[in-house]
C-alpha cells in the first residue's frame, strides 16, 4: 500500500490486515487478497524469471492459468514450488520466494541466456546437443538443467497428511461462476443431489470481477444469495478451493467417476489438528454440468512478457475484485468489445486510461464514444507493436496507415478474446471444434452424461449464461429423474460481444512471446514450420508449447493460430492438440493420500503379537503381515546368533512358531475331492478324513503356482493350507476353477486365514508339551496320531483342531486355536513348555531349517520352476487331469538340460554363501553363456557348523559331488562349492515320524 | 471405470482383478491335439479393438467371476453377468 495502489471496493477485508513476506521482504496484505493482489497493491511488479531466458516477468493473469507468477511457498519441509501466486490465498505470516533467479530476483546473473537466445530455440536439445554422444548425460543436461527451471523440492518430508476420499451424486456441477450457480440451482432445486466445485475460495467466478448487476443487485452478492439458497438445501454439497482436475470412465449406469482436489488447508499457515493439507476426491456423478468458464488469451508482439503487461481481464479483476490498480497510465490493446470495457471500470476507480488500441478497423459506436468521453486516446485498425522498460514503461503503436507512435503507460491490458474452458470436455478423447462466428475452439464431442454451460461452451454474455446454466441443471435433473420445479428469471444484461480473431503482430523488434512459462516465441512456432514440424502435435513437442506446468492455458491455441498463419491453412486444419488429467498441477502426495510410509499398505497382526512384542521379538514383513523374525535375548550380538540359538532349542527341546499367516482355505461340498483333484497335481480323494497331504498347484501354464497342506476334516470338508504370500492369489484361481471352469461342481470355498490362529508346537518334546497342555482331551500318541494325522476336538469348550505336519523336520504339532484365543493360547503354549526348555522362533529360525531340510520355499516357487525342476516329479499324477498337467509336458519344460533343485556347501566351510550367485563351471569365464543356473536360497547350518544352500542348477541331480563356482559380481565374490542332495539334515525323515 | 457386479452394484474398477479373454475356455484333455489346444487357450489371444468379453474378478467384494463385455476403444461396459452360469440362471 506503499503507493496507493489501493481503490475503493472490491472484496477485501479492510479490517483484517494479514502480514507476510516475498523474498524476505515484509508486506501487508488483507484478508481476501491473493498473494498476487497483495503484492500488486505494494507496488511490486517482478514475480519471477522465465524458464529458458530468465527474463523478468510480473503477473499476466489472475488466475489458475497464470504462468509467469511461479513462486516457491513456504519454508523447510513445507517448501512448496512452483505455486501460482494468483491462487494462493493470502494468510498470517506467508512466506514466498522468487524461483529461477540467481542471485536475486532483481539482478539475474542467468539472465546472460537471453543473449545466447539463438542457441536456445526451438529443438536446440536435438540439434545443439547431438555430439559427442557421451557429453549429454555429462555436460550438457547438467548444465541446462541448472540453468533452466523451476522451483526447487524441499527434499524433507513432507510433514502434512493427505486423504482420498469419494463422493455421489446425481448433478456435478464444475465451476460457480453465473452459468454454474444457476445450473447448481436448477438441479437442486428439483431435489436432485448436487456437488457444485469451484476453484476459487469465492463463489461467482467472474461475476466478482467484473461489474455487471443481476436483478439490480451486484454480481457478487447475486452470487451470494444464490450460495445461500444452495446451502439451504440438504443434499447439496458446495465444494470451494476445489478443482475438478480429470474426467474418467463411467460404468453401465452411466455414472462417471471425476476426480477432484480440495486444498483444505493451503490457505492456512499449517492445517488444523487432524485436518488433511489437500484432499482427493473421487466424485461419482450420474449427470455432469461443466461451468468452467472461459480463459482470455493474449496477443503476440514484442515485448508482450514484460512486467505490467497483463490480461484485460486480469486488470478488471485486481480492480474490481482486490481494489487494486496495477497501475495509474494504463493502455489497452484489444481485439473485441469486452476488452473496452476495462477502460470504464478503470475509471470508476479513478485511474485514467491513456490510449485503447484495438485492431479491429470498426468497434460498436456505443463503446467508442464512451471511451471518448473519458477522453482516452483511440487507436483503432492498430497495433501494439512493442513493449518497452521492465516493468514497462513505453509501448510503439502503429496505425493503420503505418503511422508509428509512442505511448507512455505503466500498465498495458490485453485482450485478444476468449477461449472456453474445454480442457475437461477432451479428457476421454473429444476433440474441439473450430467456432469461426466466437473465434473460438468449443467443445465437440462429449462424454455420455456431461453438458456444458455458459461461456465454457461459448455463452459469453451473462443473460446467455444464466439462462444456459439454468437449462444445463434442469436437464441433468430431469435425466436423473428428479421432476423439474419452476426456476428464477433473472434480470441481466447480454452485453456486446463482438470479436475478430487477431493473434500476432507482424513486425515486432522485440521478442514476441507465445508461451510465457516455457519461453516459446513467433519465431520459434516460424522454425518448426520451416522445418516441417506443422501439425499441432509437431508443434507441441518440437518447440515444447504448451507443455509447461500450464498446459498452455493461455498460450496453445495461439501457437496454432500463427501456425495456420504461417503455413497458409485455417485452424481447425492444423488442429489441436488434447488436454490430459489434471486441469491443474496435483501433488503426487494428495493421489497417494495416507497410502505412505507404514501405511503404504494394510499391516495385518497375528492375535500372538502382543504377546511376541512384549517378548522382544523383531518384526518382518511378509505380504501385509507382521511376523517375529527372531527373538533377541540378552547378551546377542545378532540376529544370526539368536537364530542359531532358536534352531538348536527346537531339535534338541522343543519351540513354538506363529503359522497364522499362512492363508487357510476351507473347502465343502459334494465334489470338493474331485474339486481338488483338478487343481492340485496330486491326489486328494484318495486321502482319508482324518489324514493331511502336501499339495503341488501348478498354474494352467505348467509352472508351480502354490504349495501347502491339505487336511481332510471330514469326506465333503477339506481345509487348505497356502503360502503367506499366495493366499490371495491362490484363492481367485480357485474361485476361478470353481465359478469359470467347472461350475457344475458342488463345491464352495471361503477364506479362514483370520479366523484361525495356528501354532507350530516342534522339537522332540513337542508331544510332552502338547500333553501338558491339552491333558487328554485327545492322545496324542504315535501309535492314535501317527505323522500326517489331523483332527478336529473340543478343548477348555472351544473347537479347536490339531495337525501333524513338520516344516523344521522335527516332531511337530499344528495347534488351530479360534483367533480371538490365539492370545491365551501362545501364553498358555509356553507356560506348558517352560520345563521342557521351550523358546519361541521366528522365520529366520524357520528358514535354516526348511534349508536344512530342502524344502521349497518362495526363493524356489518363483513362477520360473516346474514341480520337476524342485524334485517334486512324482507328485505329478499320471492317473488324472490337472490344471497344468497338459502344458508342463511341453518340450521347453521337459527338457533334462533345465535347471534343477541341488544343494551346495562351500568347499571352504569357513567360506559364507548368498543368494543370488551364479553357477559357473571351474575355470569358465563370467559370461552369460556359461551361465549354469543361480543359488535361490542360503543358511547358516547350526547342525552341520557351515553355510549351505539351495540352488537351481542345469542337469543338477546328475552332478552330485561336482565342484562348481558360486560367481557374485555384485558383491565382487567368487566361492568355490559343492553339488550336494538339498536334503542336508536327517534325510529319511527320521525324527519326524518319531 | 465403474463395473455392475450383478451381486453388489456398480463398483469402482479397483475393487475388480482383471484376467482378460472370456472366450479362452479350457480345452478337453483328452483330445489327441490337446497339446495344441491348450497352448492356444493359454498364449493365442486376440486383441480386438471394440468389444471384447473379458473376464473379472471382484477380489474386493463377492468374490465372483464375472462376465463382462467392453469396448476397448472407449472403455464403455456392454454387458456383465456371473461367470458361473449356475448363478447367472438364479
Amino acid at each position: 500500500m506503499n503507493d496507493g495502489s489501493r481503490v475503493a471496493g472490491g472484496l477485501v477485508d479492510r479490517t483484517r490486515p494479514i502480514a507476510f513476506s516475498f523474498d524476505g521482504k515484509a508486506f501487508s496484505g488483507f484478508g481476501g487478497d491473493t498473494l498476487a493482489s497483495a503484492l500488486l497493491a505494494s507496488g511490486v511488479r517482478l514475480f519471477g524469471r522465465s524458464f529458458k531466458y530468465h527474463r523478468p516477468r510480473g503477473l499476466l493473469t489472475a488466475g489458475s492459468e497464470e504462468p509467469n507468477a511461479l513462486v516457491e511457498l513456504r519454508t523447510g519441509a513445507r517448501r512448496e514450488a512452483n505455486t501460482r501466486a494468483t491462487t494462493i490465498e493470502l494468510f498470517e505470516g506467508l512466506e514466498a520466494t522468487s524461483q529461477n533467479r540467481w542471485p536475486t530476483l532483481a539482478f539475474d546473473l542467468m539472465a546472460v541466456n537471453s543473449l545466447l537466445s539463438p542457441f536456445f530455440v526451438a529443438g536446440f536439445y536435438y540439434k545443439t546437443f547431438m555430439w559427442p554422444p557421451a557429453w549429454w548425460e555429462r555436460v550438457y543436461e547438467p548444465a541446462i538443467r541448472r540453468a533452466a527451471g523451476l522451483g526447487r523440492a524441499s527434499l524433507e518430508e513432507d510433514p502434512d497428511t493427505y486423504e482420498v476420499a469419494h463422493a455421489f451424486c446425481d448433478v456435478l456441477v464444475i465451476g460457480a461462476g453465473p452459468a454454474g450457480l444457476a445450473a447448481a440451482l436448477a438441479a437442486a432445486r428439483s431435489r436432485a443431489r448436487v456437488i457444485l466445485c469451484d476453484e476459487d475460495f469465492v463463489l461467482g467466478g467472474r461475476l466478482n470481477a467484473e461489474l455487471h448487476e443481476i436483478d439490480g443487485s451486484p454480481g457478487g452478492a447475486w452470487a451470494a444469495k444464490l450460495a445461500a439458497e444452495l446451502r439451504s438445501f440438504p443434499d447439496v454439497r458446495i465444494m470451494r478451493r476445489t478443482t475438478v482436475f480429470g474426467v474418467y470412465d463411467a460404468g453401465m449406469s452411466g455414472a462417471r467417476t471425476f476426480g477432484a482436489l480440495e486444498r483444505v488447508s493451503d490457505h492456512l499457515p499449517v492445517p488444523p489438528p487432524h485436518q488433511p493439507r489437500q484432499r482427493m476426491w473421487k466424485i461419482v456423478a450420474r449427470r455432469a454440468v461443466l461451468a468452467a468458464g472461459a480463459i482470455e488469451r493474449p496477443i503476440v508482439f514484442g515485448g508482450n512478457d514484460r512486467p505490467g503487461v497483463m490480461m484485460a481481464s486480469a486488470v478488471r479483476t485486481y480492480v474490481n475484485r482486490f481494489a487494486v490498480t496495477p497501475g495509474r497510465r494504463v493502455a489497452l490493446f484489444t481485439t473485441c468489445d469486452d476488452g473496452w470495457r476495462t477502460s470504464l471500470d478503470l475509471a470508476r476507480a479513478g485511474v485514467p486510461v491513456e490510449a485503447i488500441i484495438d485492431a479491429r478497423v470498426t468497434v460498436d459506436p456505443a463503446i467508442l464514444e464512451a471511451a471518448k468521453r473519458q477522453g482516452t486516446r483511440t487507436f483503432l485498425g492498430s497495433q501494439v507493436i512493442d513493449a518497452h522498460g521492465s516493468p514497462v514503461e513505453r509501448i510503439t503503436v502503429r496505425d493503420r496507415d503505418g503511422q508509428v507512435t509512442r505511448v507512455s503507460i505503466d500498465t498495458l491490458a490485453v485482450s485478444g478474446g476468449w477461449n472456453p474452458t474445454v480442457a475437461l470436455s477432451t479428457h476421454l478423447g473429444g476433440r474441439p471444434k473450430w467456432s469461426e462466428a466466437l473465434a473460438a475452439f468449443v467443445p465437440g464431442d462429449l462424454p455420455d452424461g456431461m453438458t456444458v454451460a455458459g461461456a465454457a461452451r461459448g455463452a459469453f454474455g451473462l443473460a446467455e449464461a444464466l439462462r444456459d446454466g439454468l437449462a444445463a441443471g434442469q436437464e441433468a435433473a430431469q435425466a436423473t429423474g428428479h421432476a423439474n420445479s419452476a426456476n428464477p428469471t433473472w434480470r441481466a444484461d447480454d452485453e456486446a460481444r463482438g470479436v475478430t480473431a487477431f493473434w500476432h503482430v507482424a513486425g515486432s523488434r522485440g521478442k514476441a512471446f507465445v508461451d510465457f512459462q516455457h519461453d516459446v516465441t513467433d519465431t520459434d512456432v516460424a522454425l518448426a514450420a520451416r522445418e516441417g514440424y506443422r501439425s499441432a502435435e509437431h508443434l507441441k513437442r518440437y518447440t515444447t508449447l504448451g507443455m509447461a506446468t500450464d498446459q498452455g492455458k493461455t498460450s496453445s491455441v495461439t501457437g496454432h493460430a500463427i501456425m495456420a498463419a504461417i503455413t497458409g491453412r485455417s485452424i481447425p486444419e492444423v488442429g489441436t492438440t488434447a488436454f490430459r488429467p489434471p486441469y491443474s498441477p496435483v501433488a503426487v502426495g494428495a493421489v497417494a493420500g495416507i497410502h505412505r510410509g507404514r501405511h503404504f499398505r494394510p499391516t495385518r497382526l497375528t492375535a500372538s503379537h502382543a504377546w511376541a512384542r512384549e517378548q522382544g521379538a523383531v518384526f518382518v514383513e511378509a505380504a501385509q503381515w507382521l511376523r517375529a523374525q527372531w527373538y533377541p535375548r540378552p547378551g546377542e550380538k545378532d540376529w544370526l546368533e539368536s537364530a542359531v540359538r532358536e534352531v538348536k532349542t527346537v531339535r534338541s527341546a522343543v519351540g513354538v512358531c506363529d503359522v497364522s499367516t499362512l492363508g487357510k482355505i476351507d473347502i465343502q461340498g459334494a465334489d470338493a475331492a474331485t474339486f481338488l483333484d483338478r487343481v492340485y497335481t496330486n491326489m486328494f480323494s484318495t486321502l482319508p478324513a482324518g489324514r493331511v497331504r502336501y499339495g503341488l498347484m501348478l498354474r494352467e501354464d505348467g509352472f508351480v503356482m502354490d504349495d501347502g497342506t491339505t487336511a481332510r476334516l471330514g469326506d465333503d470338508h477339506y481345509v487348505m493350507s497356502t503360502t503367506t504370500t499366495g493366499a490371495g492369489k491362490v484363492m481367485q484361481h480357485l474361485e476361478h476353477a470353481r465359478q469359470v471352469l467347472w461350475p457344475e461342481l458342488d463345491v464352495q470355498l471361503v477364506s479362514v486365514t483370520e479366523q484361525w490362529s495356528q501354532y507350530s508346537i516342534a522339537g522332540p518334546r513337542s508331544r510332552e508339551l502338547l500333553q501338558r497342555l491339552i491333558g487328554d482331551a485327545i492322545d496324542v500318541g504315535n501309535a492314535a496320531f501317527p505323522y500326517l494325522a489331523c483332527v478336529e476336538f473340543a478343548w477348555l469348550g472351544l473347537t479347536c483342531r490339531l495337525f501333524r505336519i513338520s516344516f523344521s523336520g522335527e516332531l511337530a504339532y499344528e495347534l488351530a486355536v479360534p483367533a480371538r484365543y490365539g492370545d491365551a493360547a501362545i501364553r498358555a503354549i509356553v507356560a506348558a513348555g517352560e520345563e521342557f526348555g521351550i523358546t519361541p522362533y521366528g522365520t529366520e529360525a524357520l528358514g535354516i531349517m526348511r534349508v536344512e531340510k530342502g524344502h521349497v520355499a518362495g526363493n524356489e516357487l518363483n513362477g520360473t520352476t516346474t514341480a520337476d525342476d524342485l524334485g517334486l516329479g512324482k507328485m505329478m499324477s499320471q492317473r488324472k487331469d490337472f490344471i497344468g498337467r497338459v502344458l508342463a509336458r511341453r518340450p521347453g519344460l521337459a527338457d533334462p538340460g533345465r535347471a534343477v533343485l541341488v544343494g551346495i556347501t562351500p568347499v571352504d566351510r569357513s567360506v559364507r554363501l548368498n543368494a543370488g550367485a551364479h553357477f559357473l563351471a571351474m575355470g569358465a569365464e563370467s559370461l552369460l553363456e556359461n551361465d549354469q543356473g543361480y543359488v535361490t536360497s542360503v543358511a547358516f547350518s547350526p547342525m552341520l557348523g557351515h553355510w549351505i544352500g539351495l540352488g537351481l542348477l542345469s542337469r543338477g541331480r546328475e552332478r552330485i559331488g561336482e565342484r562348481i563356482r558360486a560367481h557374485d559380481p555384485l558383491r565382487g565374490k567368487d566361492t568355490a562349492v559343492e553339488v550336494v542332495s538339498p536334503y542336508f539334515f536327517d534325510p529319511e525323515g527320521v525324527r519326524l515320524k518319531g | 471405470m465403474r463395473i455392475q457386479c450383478p451381486f453388489c452394484g456398480e463398483r469402482d474398477v479397483g475393487e475388480f482383478a482383471y484376467l482378460g479373454d472370456a472366450g479362452a475356455h479350457r480345452p478337453d484333455p483328452g483330445l489327441p491335439d490337446a497339446d495344441e489346444r491348450f497352448h492356444e487357450a493359454v498364449y493365442l489371444r486376440d486383441n480386438p479393438a471394440g468389444p471384447h468379453a473379458e473376464l473379472w474378478y471382484h477380489a474386493f467384494g463377492c468374490r465372483s467371476w464375472l462376465r463382462v463385455t467392453r469396448n476397448t476403444l472407449t472403455h464403455e461396459f456392454l454387458a456383465v453377468a456371473f461367470a458361473d452360469p449356475v448363478k447367472a440362471k438364479a
